[in-house]
């Protein structure tokens, strides 16, 4: 992290129509590095499928699961949500363009307008309220319906995020969503990375450790423990809840600034959501 | 019937005679008594008419070491026994151990998949009535919960 | 068009393969509401029924020990692309759903 704030900024002018292409990249390679060292005999694609990359029974069951997964339902519904129009008779494609696949995977972006990092969720709510609709609850159905609809038709679709280098709010809000990765919290003093980092692939009492790379690849997912969608900040909160700390808003500028880093940390993995997890 | 019922009933076909009664009708009867048993022997007695099995080689079941959930266990079953009547799952530990009876019509072969729900580590026993009798397999499926699953 | 039943029906050679899924809780009865800490009654599918242009192919008789979000799938002789496959269900609420479609 050193190294690369001094690259920044010893090239600033160098960057100004481009992305970064120290600091977050930079992270980016070893941040993979470090997971392929650790985990060898893993493709690097595999690692969107979280612990099914790594633990084969356990890999057994979500494929049976994925042959007829229950999200199916929530894509029809995410499906019929996107195609109503809004009271004033436009569509959210007024707001995301026609192209469908390319949606989901441009997020999260920053918006250069407000200097906030935008998920989807976000934009989608923006949208509404763009056209005199009322938001979504961020921890309801429709979001998530939404989500997993566009999601289903990116799949395959690179992740493709970007910090860029010509606005150093950016830089900021990916080393702030960083900052909170490698932070302990809570009672249990975790940080995400003790877990999903140093400890990935072992077992926290019966629970497997996710690796961090691929993490946002495949959300909103359908849990066998609810029956229902939950989406990845739904997931942050439940993270900062087990290791005992109160967890951020889902869309709270934390939560957002985290995703913000964790999917750079994925950039260039194919998008595989909804998924099945348990 | 609630609004939540209605939703689950299809549109546009008018059955008129039918309109106090459920639009589908069970097909065979429902084993009520089996299904309310608080013990494998008893589910085993109310479907078969003994609890008496005999353990056979020639039913496979597929089903993991650890369940993920035990909310969501798959399973898949297939039995190489001929004359195959039905298959039954029964989990021994659950508080009403039969899961699922399936009834192997002429023609349909004996082999299916399903998910269910197990409450704690148990053996889960595959139960085959044939002409000739009941033939069991089983295998124990652990449940753990706790961790970080959130 | 149902809206809790999805099927995929498809023969190959002799033997055709239909695997199902079906949207519903199958409470068991025994869970609490979170919120008001009332018993949930059970509201489960008890039986699930496939015809092949009218012909009866199968039964399967649940209890709340299906999980939720039921999926089945089974295979029979026979049948032939073009057939029509019916799925149908009932529950112990009196609920019930049917769908039909054409086998590939």
């Amino acid at each position: 992290m050193r190294l690369s704030v001094i690259l920044a900024s010893l090239v600033p002018a160098l960057l100004i129509q481009q992305d970064a292409i120290a600091g977050p990249e930079e992270d980016r390679l070893a941040f993979v590095a470090f997971f392929q060292a650790r985990f060898p005999e893993i493709p690097l694609a595999e690692f969107a499928n979280g612990i099914y990359a790594i633990d084969s029974d356990a890999r057994d069951q979500w494929l049976d699961i994925e042959d007829f997964p229950p999200y199916e339902f929530t894509i029809d519904d995410g499906e019929t949500l996107w195609q109503e129009s809004f009271a004033n008779g436009k569509t959210y494609t007024d707001c995301f363009g026609d192209q469908i696949e390319s949606i989901r995977p441009q997020y999260p972006l920053f918006d250069g307008v407000n200097g906030e990092v935008v998920t989807l969720e976000v934009a989608i709510n923006n949208c509404r309220t763009a056209n005199d609709e009322s938001t979504f609850a961020y921890d309801g159905k429709e979001i998530t319906a939404i989500t997993a609809f566009l999601a289903y038709e990116s799949r395959g679709q690179k992740l493709d995020i970007r910090v860029p280098g010509d606005d150093s709010r950016a830089l900021d809000a990916y080393e702030t969503g960083k900052r909170f990765y490698y932070t302990k919290r809570g009672q249990l003093n975790f940080s995400c990375s003790d877990c999903h980092g140093i400890s990935s692939g072992q077992y926290v009492r019966a629970d497997r450790l996710s690796t961090g790379l691929g993490h946002p690849t495949h959300f909103p997912v359908y849990r066998s423990k609810t029956g229902g969608m939950v989406s990845l900040h739904q997931r942050f909160s439940g993270c900062v809840r087990d290791v005992r700390a109160v967890p951020f808003e889902l869309q709270s500028i934390e939560f957002r600034n985290l995703e913000y880093f964790l999917a750079y940390m994925s950039n260039g993995f194919e998008v595989n959501g909804p998924a099945s997890r348990k | 019937m609630n609004i939540g019922r209605r939703l689950f009933l299809r549109t546009g076909i008018a059955l008129t005679a039918l309109a106090a009664l459920p639009r589908v009708l069970l097909a065979a009867a429902w084993p009520e008594k089996a299904f309310a048993a608080p013990a494998a022997s008893g589910a085993l007695i109310d479907l078969f008419g003994s609890d008496q099995t005999v353990p056979s080689d020639k039913i496979s079941l597929k089903a993991p070491e650890i369940a993920e959930n035990g909310a969501v266990v798959p399973l898949k079953i297939k039995t190489t026994l001929e004359n195959v009547e039905s298959i039954s799952i029964i989990v021994e530990k659950n508080p009403r151990p039969l899961a699922a009876t399936i009834e192997i019509l002429p023609g349909t072969l004996p082999e299916f998949s399903s998910r269910i729900k197990m409450r704690e580590t148990s053996d889960v026993m595959i139960a085959v009535k044939t002409d000739t009798g009941v033939y069991t397999t089983a295998k124990e499926i652990k449940v753990t919960i706790g961790g970080c699953g959130g | 068009m149902a809206n809790s039943i999805k099927v995929k029906a498809e023969v190959s050679g002799n033997i055709a393969e239909v695997k199902s899924l079906m949207l519903h809780p199958m409470e068991t009865g025994t869970r609490k509401d979170a919120d008001t800490g009332e018993l949930v009654a059970a509201n489960h599918i008890t039986q699930l029924t496939f015809t092949n242009n009218e012909k009866l192919v199968m039964v399967a008789n649940f209890s709340t020990a299906v999980s939720r979000d039921p999926y089945f799938s089974f295979k029979f002789e026979g049948g032939k692309v073009g057939d029509t496959l019916k799925v149908a269900w009932v529950d112990n609420t009196g609920g019930s759903d049917e769908f039909e479609t054409a086998m590939e």
